[in-house]
């Protein structure tokens, strides 16, 4: 279990704090965040590679605040590996293994256990600089592993893989969490990557926690702006609540820097909303005359962007639904959305 | 660079050029002497003396900046602290000061009437003609090159590698000896012969602190002075020869590539 407790810490032009979260023991936790929040800098502060401005952190129940990095059982896997290019492969992975107690009888179990787990027993004699990017993140994460370390810190692991090979390398992480009942504190900002992996999670957003909880929460129901952008919302507006109502209007940013009790956010996910040629039912208060001002293909669906009023809206629709509505640019559409969708912070 | 582009001519010539500048006096130096010359010369003691003097202080010498600038060039490559430029400008001042200069400082601190040369006169120590005071001088004059040296193959090690090595449970001396010497040995390496090939060559330094005993620059010169230019070549001869087949081994140590599996 990592406890962080008002952690802070300064640089001459950045400054991490006040963060305070807590990982349970055996969890996989995502920090999630834009570059440049100081997502490396928290890890390595949990690490103890960075000096704390203040704030404690516990691990295990214990406070290493003080402790050097090699007595806080705490291992970090960077997004570029960082494999000791003048050892081969096994002795990268065995690197830990004499400080760490292990006896040579234990010590090859647990090589023959990662390696079996990780699939590259068959590298163990080469050279890190003969090793592609997935094939050195596996042995970057059984070099981690072998010491048997009560927190896992993952530094963007899979940001630098192939995307052919990056799918493979999600699937051993997680088989490895399974496996070594180690917590996991992985670092991203693949909003992706943090549902795929991880139950729990964390938003940083200019040194700051902007939301924590379920990754499902924080993906339904951001609590700021900043993390309503990083998790994809692409309908935000501006809303006030008036009787119970919600009414809509264009975001400005006087407005959302206003801060006051009248104005507030709102948000709509691309995929909740329905885009139709025929109007809506009369009585569903949710809907929009608009018109189609652009379509643009985005991976196996389509975005398409409706002006409705002063509101811009961005739907995801498929190939298929395009086709059968007939909605092209310029085209006259009604938008519309369950207003459970609709989420007002 | 396609050759039928002026620049590249332009290069090459200027390339030419220099090398030439500095091939052709050593090679008129290593050619003027006659065998029986460089036979006599093999055979003349002092002259045998003078070259293993010089490669041995030199030898001291960058053995002395490896165990002293090591830690100072890793401190430089791994930390920012108040003064830190002033310490680099201070390390570099040997560089820029006439050697002579060094040979006159090191005289007013070794002798009788400075506390330093008291200290070192009642530990048994004497700089003023010995091969200590050689030394002295030699380290003095080539530290800044094995510090230059090694700080940038520390600079080149990524930080993060110790930083991981740490995560794994070795102690802060135990990464450097396991992970930063290994990676960084090449330019430390490099530095070793920037240092010793500087000391071999110091001639202005020496001759004011130990005329005797002669290291084999003083005595190309007091040949050159006292017999003229053709006693002094074969001495000279000699000592390029020697260094050379020495430096030439040790550049390919530092050189020689990792074998890849």
């Amino acid at each position: 279990m990592i406890r962080i407790e008002h952690l802070s810490v300064r640089f001459k032009d950045f400054h991490l704090g006040t963060i305070d979260f807590v990982v349970e023991e055996g969890q996989f936790f995502v920090l999630m965040g834009p570059t440049g929040a100081g997502k490396t800098v928290l890890l390595e502060s949990i690490a103890g590679l960075v000096s704390l401005e203040s704030g404690r952190i516990r691990i295990a129940g214990v406070d290493v605040t003080r402790m050097p990095p090699e007595r806080r059982g705490v291992g970090i896997v960077y997004q570029d590996q960082g494999l000791f290019p003048h050892m081969d492969v096994r002795s990268n992975i065995v690197y830990g293994l004499k400080f760490c107690g292990a006896g040579r009888a234990e010590g090859q179990k647990r090589l023959d256990r990662l390696i079996d787990l990780l699939g590259i027993a068959h590298l163990l004699r080469r050279l890190p600089v003969n090793l592609s990017g997935g094939e050195k993140q596996r042995v970057a994460l059984a070099r981690a592993l072998i010491v048997h370390p009560h927190v896992l810190l993952l530094d963007e692991p899979l940001s630098a893989i192939d995307p052919g090979f990056r799918e493979d390398l999600r699937g051993a992480l997680k088989r490895l969490h399974r496996a070594s009942g180690t917590t996991f504190l992985m670092v991203t900002h693949d909003f992706g990557e943090a549902l795929t992996l991880a139950d729990r999670g964390a938003v940083l957003h200019r040194g700051a926690i902007e939301q924590a909880g379920p990754i499902e929460q924080i993906f339904r129901a951001p609590a700021s702006l900043a993390v309503a952008e990083f998790v994809g919302m692409k309908n935000l507006f501006q809303a006030t609540v008036e009787n119970g109502r919600v009414r809509l209007a264009r975001r400005t940013d006087s407005a959302a820097s206003s801060g006051g009790n009248h104005y507030r956010h709102a948000a709509i996910r691309p995929e909740d909303l329905v885009v139709s040629r025929t109007a809506p039912p009369p009585e569903n208060a949710c809907a929009y005359r608009g018109t189609v001002s652009a379509v643009v293909g985005c991976g196996f669906g389509h975005e398409v962007y409706v002006q409705a009023e002063e509101l811009t809206f961005t739907a995801r629709l498929t190939r298929r639904a395009l086709m059968d509505d007939q909605i092209c640019e310029g085209a006259d559409i009604f938008i519309s959305f369950d207003p459970a969708a609709l989420h007002v912070w | 660079m396609h050759r039928t582009e002026p620049f590249f001519w332009c290069m090459l010539a200027c390339g030419l050029l220099v090398g030439g500048y500095i091939v052709l006096p050593l090679l008129e130096l290593m050619t003027s002497s006659t065998a029986v010359d460089l036979r006599q010369s093999l055979q003349d003691g002092d002259v045998m003396r003078s070259i293993r003097l010089s490669i041995l202080t030199a030898g001291a010498a960058a053995g002395i900046a490896f165990l002293f600038g090591t830690p100072l060039a890793y401190l430089l490559a791994r930390y920012d602290f108040r003064g830190k430029r002033f310490l680099e400008a201070v390390i570099d001042l040997p560089i820029v000061i006439p050697h002579p200069v060094v040979g006159i400082a090191f005289l007013s601190i070794a002798g009788r009437n400075h506390w330093i040369g008291q200290v070192l006169q009642d530990a048994g120590l004497r700089l003023l003609g010995s091969t200590a005071g050689i030394i002295a001088v030699l380290t003095f004059v080539g530290m800044p090159f094995y510090v230059h040296s090694a700080k940038s193959g520390f600079e080149a090690v990524s930080p993060r590698l110790e930083k991981i090595s740490r995560s794994l449970g070795a102690s802060m001396s135990g990464t450097f000896v396991r992970i930063t010497l290994p990676l960084a040995w090449r330019s430390l390496l490099s530095g070793i012969i920037m240092c010793g090939a500087r000391a071999i060559s110091e001639f202005g330094a020496v001759v004011v602190v130990a005329y005797h005993p002669m290291t084999a620059p003083v005595l190309i010169y007091e040949r050159f002075e006292g017999y003229g230019l053709k006693y002094s070549q074969p001495v000279a001869f000699w000592l390029v020869s020697f260094c050379l087949g020495l430096f030439f081994l040790l550049r390919i140590l530092a050189l020689r590539k990792p074998t890849a599996t």
